[in-house]
């Protein structure tokens, strides 16, 4: 786990860091989506620098965001061949049976590519300049409209900070328990599918035992100090909206529309 | 089999930007046979330590010398194996690795992985059980269905299954009530005695150390700060206290018998030892008051 990037939190206190969870939110749901309008070299350049221009304001190093994308290298290139022998269309460029290398598809394998990376890029700047428990606060306060359809917004907060909250804890003692468990023999990583599936079992059965009983003291210890659901709390950490926010909303709209733009003009 | 540590630093999550040492510089040696205790402060290092015993964590600077393998930081992940059998690690809270339908299935886990056949490893999963005393009508039980101290002698029946020369054990007495203390140390006790095992035990018990050690290393803050014989360590009371470490309970009240009057050379670390120098001070007194 010592290698694993990606969803983390780097503390730091730089312009991203300080920006207000909600519109860091707010900002990435944009950027996700306009990745989705981008479909020509100079919308991806766009989008690109502006990515670039995002993650030189976090004041963490280019690397480290590369290190993230590191895990999901084999998604990345099983998507990308899978791009490449089945997209059709366009020039063929080398044909064995049924499979073939095409223009449209080596273009099309690109663009997803570039898809998948910008995406995960994007997110990972979320996480790694906001806490968890300010994302779940960000994401409360975003759906909160929803309270008037008496959707239990609070709750799922509730549930989402408990969650995110006990992610590295869990991940902390997956790691205990695989080391329990080397030590008493198993190779992890090692042997057929059928060996390495057999070596899952005595990491997960502990760790939902761990993890259903730690449940259960936690309802407990809630209930001990009187929580009760669907009260109106108030927040520790109250979410506050400033010029930062609303300049940075501006920067990520232009940019949008110029994307949006270049793709009408068909550039 | 003896085992050394050569200049050894380790950094967790080294080449990120969570980078944190753990281990400074650390030269010491775990002598065959031999029952060493390991004591310090929490965060001191003392888990960090014992997971490079067999090489679970691998020094990021510095070797490791386990009977004869060197375990360097470019020693491969591979053929780690026979290693794990040689050197038994019963973790902190190691109840929570249990994970097989029955308490035998899960001693006998252990040897299994190691190539021994299923009949073999159900004798000796039987035999282990029988030397942590856990009862024959336990072991076809589910582990979840024990007692937590129960649970603590299965998980610990599962690394003694593997037969190993050096046994480690992090805190294994953590969260026991002093009867299921008693039980585990008299268990390990047994084992160095008996089987001639190599013992390194992490403890906050300072009486367990006293009673039961042969060599102490002491950690603090990453570092090995000192090591030797439980009457060389407990000695010196001041640095003691300025470490934040307790001393036995025995040393501590000739300590303050000290300052009314008693003289006690060497400092007792027993009930024993205090006894014997207590008694000849007391009569004197008596025959002095009376007399």
């Amino acid at each position: 786990m010592d290698k694993f990037m990606f969803g983390r939190y780097i503390p730091g206190d730089s312009w991203v860091h300080r920006l207000d969870p909600r519109a860091k939110l707010i900002l990435t749901f944009i950027y996700i989506g306009v990745v989705f309008f981008a479909n020509s070299v100079w919308t991806y350049a766009v989008l690109v620098v502006l990515l670039l221009a995002s993650i030189f304001a976090t004041g963490i190093s280019l690397r480290v965001f590369l290190r993230g994308l590191r895990p999901l290298l084999w998604l990345l290139m099983f998507t990308v061949v899978i791009q490449i022998f089945f997209g059709a269309g366009g020039h063929v460029y080398w044909q064995w049976g049924w499979l073939s290398v095409t223009h449209d598809g080596l273009i099309n394998a690109l663009l997803i590519l570039m898809r998948f990376v910008l995406i995960i890029m994007v997110s990972t700047l979320l996480t790694f300049s906001t806490q968890p428990l300010a994302i779940a606060d960000g994401i409360e306060s975003l759906l909160s409209p929803l309270r008037k359809v008496h959707f239990p917004v609070a709750t799922l907060a509730l549930m989402l900070s408990l969650a995110l909250r006990f992610v590295p804890t869990l991940m902390d003692e997956a790691e205990k328990i695989m080391n329990a468990q080397r030590a008493r023999g198993v190779d992890f990583g090692t042997g057929g599918l059928k060996q390495q599936v057999k070596t899952i079992v005595p990491i997960l059965i502990p760790l939902f035992v761990n993890a259903f009983n730690r449940a259960v003291d936690i309802s407990t210890a809630m209930e001990a100090r009187g929580y009760r659901d669907g009260e109106n709390r108030t927040k520790f950490r109250e979410l506050k909206w400033h010029r930062q926010d609303t300049l940075s909303l501006i920067i990520y709209v232009v940019f949008s529309v110029v994307v949006i733009g270049l793709r009408a003009l068909q550039l | 089999m003896d085992i050394a540590f050569e200049k050894v630093n380790y950094w967790y999550q080294a080449g990120t930007p969570f980078a944190v040492q753990a281990l400074y510089d650390i030269n010491l040696n775990i002598p065959a046979g031999a029952f060493t205790a390991v004591i310090g402060q929490t965060g001191s290092g003392k888990s960090t330590l014992i997971q490079h015993l067999n090489a679970l964590l691998k020094p990021t600077e510095g070797q490791v010398i386990i009977g004869d393998r060197t375990i360097t930081p470019e020693t491969k992940n591979k053929h780690l194996k026979p290693l794990r059998k040689k050197v038994g690690l019963v973790f902190q809270f190691p109840e929570n690795q249990l994970f097989e339908e029955t308490v035998l299935k899960d001693i006998a886990f252990g040897p299994q992985n190691f190539g021994i056949s299923e009949e073999e490893a159900d004798k000796l999963a039987r035999q282990t059980a029988k030397m942590v005393g856990l009862d024959e009508s336990l072991l076809e039980r589910s582990p979840f269905d024990l007692s937590g101290g129960q649970m603590r002698r299965a998980a610990i029946a599962g690394v003694l299954a593997l037969e190993p020369d050096v046994l480690v054990l992090d805190e294994p007495t953590a969260g026991l009530d002093p009867r299921g203390r008693n039980d585990i140390m008299g268990l390990v006790r047994h084992l160095q005695a008996e089987k001639q095992l190599t013992i390194v035990l992490i403890t906050h018990q300072m009486d367990d150390v006293a009673n039961y050690a042969d060599h102490v290393i002491v950690m603090a803050h990453g570092h090995m700060v000192r090591q030797g014989t439980p009457r060389e360590v407990f000695s010196d009371v001041a640095w003691l206290n300025e470490n934040q470490l307790e001393l036995p309970t025995a040393t501590a009240y000739a300590n303050q018998l000290i300052q009314k009057g008693f003289t006690f050379d060497p400092l007792p670390l027993t009930a024993d030892e205090l006894a014997d120098q207590l008694v000849p001070q007391l009569a004197k007194q008596g025959v002095a008051d009376h007399g």
